[in-house]
């Protein structure tokens, strides 16, 4: 209740204030980053030779599950969830590398990742336009879809083939300049950058925030409920998409069958991230680091020689205690 | 004006409203009659498919996902879902597997699994009912650290070897006299006993008030943490049973044999009419809705490729979800 009495007393913030009312509303992402930090003190004593190429690889092994997460989390945000991304992904992988296969050439490559951002789009729009007009729960229509992707994955490849084009393969691999900037970050910073900050500050962006946290008073505010929910499965649709091309790009093929785990990690990561799945809070930049955390989680038992199977385990507990903790704080504060 | 009011009376059941007041309070009904349509199509379609064989190997494969759609269909009446249950159901079955060739035998690892799924239930249950945990992150959680303990599991089984007990194989495949399938056994009571759970227990309905509006059931006086835990440790219970069955149908002990039936066991639940924002719903629709699933599955199956087999099995789901909501939005 203060704050805004004293932002009309004293019109220019200070820059510490402003600084503050930054880290008090990211509190949840940069508790993460603290984490992530001591993650990698803990990756760097149990692992001597751990260095920032070393990380680079991490940060390239990771971009398909982050782009899924981010995905994951512009729908969630606007409170509804999606089963079908991972469906999505090897869709959208499979036509792409089909597509390439056919096509040979390093131009046409160009025109085919158009193509397939756009599937990814009407993709979206499809679970979109099937939440907004049966008004079947969000999570009931996309487990339905999840089936439909599927088989339309199968139905444009029969077994995992297809090749990709140069470029699209150069872009994920591989560094910038010195070994420590790997590719794969920086085009993955890019994408998500270029979708989501101008997204985050228009207004369709503040009605996705507004539809999440309350469906009713966003709608008797004038937000256009049903055009938001459908416009938040389209952009979900179009980073599913990038998802599935960075999956041809770092494997050179289309795999028809969807990797269920890409739905549950991106959801795990999601909520990891600070995204609460009942909608309205959080960005995309928590569950990208989130899911740095799962997969320097899972590294960091290879290297302690842990059977590689304790990092599921691990990634369970650590999902579900950040989870307890952070809804004990919750409680605490507003019994408080 | 008389005469007018009299044919509205008499012509009452062609009003839309009563039509859809009857599929709103009997969901049996239309799920029955979709059951039977589907029969009379595989029937003109395929002329010799439908016989008292067919019926058997249906039933017995729709018993287990009836069992595992009962796990969904008794969280999602509370508002929840419970995604551990694939993992856990694996789990029981490879478990038991791998007590096979040890002192104790499989007994000795049905209820070394039984006990693995009930506190696995159990921590599920007190995350969600007591830390407030959402359900769907909750289990899936559960469902990675499940999976994980099964496969260290596995691995320091290699040597022991492992093998679905007899004893088992025989209650999964078995058909009395070609016709009733021996796992109606261990169906029949559960689904009895969840029925009379739902209609008649305060259990029961407990779990309908806390689905249906949760702030009112509290200030009841129902201490829904409680309800929960109970909740949880059940389904998880089931989805044991569920698994061992499972082992014994397919005679495969896997620790990923269950995972295909996790989204079918939802589907069934929604199709047999259970809402999954909780408050409504029943366990008598769950088993019609496993039917027609397995039905629906064997048919497309014969007539249809893999791919468009996913397709139509889609379609379908998001089609009686559509109608449910259609008719049951307002009354």
């Amino acid at each position: 209740m203060s704050a805004p009495a004293a932002s009309i007393g004293r019109p220019r913030a200070g820059v510490a204030d402003s600084l503050g009312t930054w880290a008090r509303n990211n509190a949840w992402t940069l508790g993460l980053l603290g984490f992530l930090v001591v993650l990698l003190l803990f990756t760097k004593y149990v692992n001597h030779n751990y260095s920032l190429v070393s990380l680079a690889n991490t940060a390239t092994a990771v971009v398909p599950l982050a782009l899924a997460a981010v995905a994951q989390a512009v729908v969630v945000i606007s409170g509804g969830i999606d089963l079908s991304i991972s469906s999505q992904m090897a869709l959208t992988s499979c036509v792409a590398a089909t597509m390439m296969a056919a096509y040979p050439g390093e131009v046409t490559a160009v025109a085919i990742v158009i193509g397939v951002l756009m599937l990814g789009m009407v993709l979206g729009a499809v679970n979109g336009a099937l939440v907004v007009m049966t008004r079947v729960p969000d999570i009931i229509v996309t487990l339905a879809t999840y089936f439909v992707w599927a088989g339309f994955a199968l139905l444009v490849r029969a077994a995992p083939g297809g090749s990709a084009a140069k470029w699209l393969k150069d872009l994920v691999v591989g560094s910038l300049g010195i070994d420590v900037v790997p590719k794969a970050a920086v085009v993955l910073v890019v994408i998500v950058a270029v979708i989501w900050i101008p997204l985050s500050r228009s207004r369709l962006g503040l009605s996705l925030y507004a539809v999440g946290s309350n469906r009713l008073a966003a709608f008797r505010s004038g937000v256009a409920v049903n055009r938001t929910k459908f416009m938040s499965y389209v952009i979900t649709g179009l980073l599913a998409a990038f998802a599935g091309l960075s999956l041809t790009a770092s494997t050179g093929i289309g795999t028809p069958v969807p990797e269920p785990t890409y739905v549950l990690i991106s959801i795990g990561a999601v909520v990891l991230g600070g995204v609460s799945l009942a909608g309205g809070t959080g960005g995309v930049f928590g569950p990208l680091v989130a899911v740095v955390v799962l997969q320097l989680i899972r590294d960091d038992m290879t290297f302690m020689q842990v059977d590689s199977n304790y990092g599921l385990v691990a990634q369970g507990f650590i999902l579900i205690g950040v989870l307890m903790a952070g809804s004990l704080i919750q409680m605490r504060r507003s019994r408080a | 004006m008389t005469a007018a009011t009299g044919t509205v009376n008499e012509r009452a059941w062609l009003r839309p409203a009563a039509w859809r007041n009857l599929l709103r309070d009997y969901p049996l009904i239309p799920l029955t009659i979709l059951l039977v349509l589907l029969v009379i199509v595989i029937q003109i379609t395929q002329p010799g498919t439908v016989n008292a064989g067919w019926a058997a190997v249906n039933v017995r494969q729709a018993a287990v996902l009836a069992i595992l759609a009962g796990c969904q269909t008794l969280t999602m009446l509370t508002g929840g879902i419970d995604l551990s249950v694939a993992y856990v159901a694996s789990m029981s079955g490879f478990v038991t597997a791998t007590f096979v060739h040890q002192p104790g035998g499989w007994v000795l690892g049905i209820g070394v699994a039984l006990a693995a799924a009930a506190l696995a239930g159990l921590v599920n249950g007190i995350g969600i009912g007591v830390f407030r945990v959402h359900p769907l992150i909750m289990t899936l959680g559960m469902g990675l650290i499940v999976f994980g303990f099964s496969n260290v599991w596995q691995l320091q089984n290699v040597q022991t070897g492992t093998g679905v007990p007899s004893e088992l194989r025989t209650l999964g495949t078995g058909l009395a006299g070609d016709l009733v399938p021996y796992n109606l056994v261990v169906f029949v009571p559960i689904a009895i006993l969840l029925i009379l759970l739902l209609r008649r227990t305060g259990f029961g309905r407990m779990l309908y008030a806390v689905g249906d509006n949760p702030v009112a059931a509290r200030l009841s006086g129902v201490r829904s943490w409680q309800v929960v835990v109970l909740l949880y440790v059940i389904s998880a219970l089931l989805a044991a049973i569920a698994g061992l069955l499972q082992s014994g149908l397919s005679n495969i002990s896997s620790v990923t044999l269950v995972v295909p039936y996790l989204l079918p066991s939802v589907a069934a639940a929604v199709i047999g009419g259970t809402s999954i924002v909780g408050g409504r719903g029943g366990y008598a629709g769950t088993i019609v809705g496993a039917l027609i699933l397995t039905v629906l599955t064997g048919y497309l199956s014969i007539i249809l490729p893999e791919p468009w087999r996913e397709i139509v099995f889609g379609s379908i789901v998001v089609l009686v979800a559509a109608a449910y909501t259609r008719v049951t939005a307002e009354a």
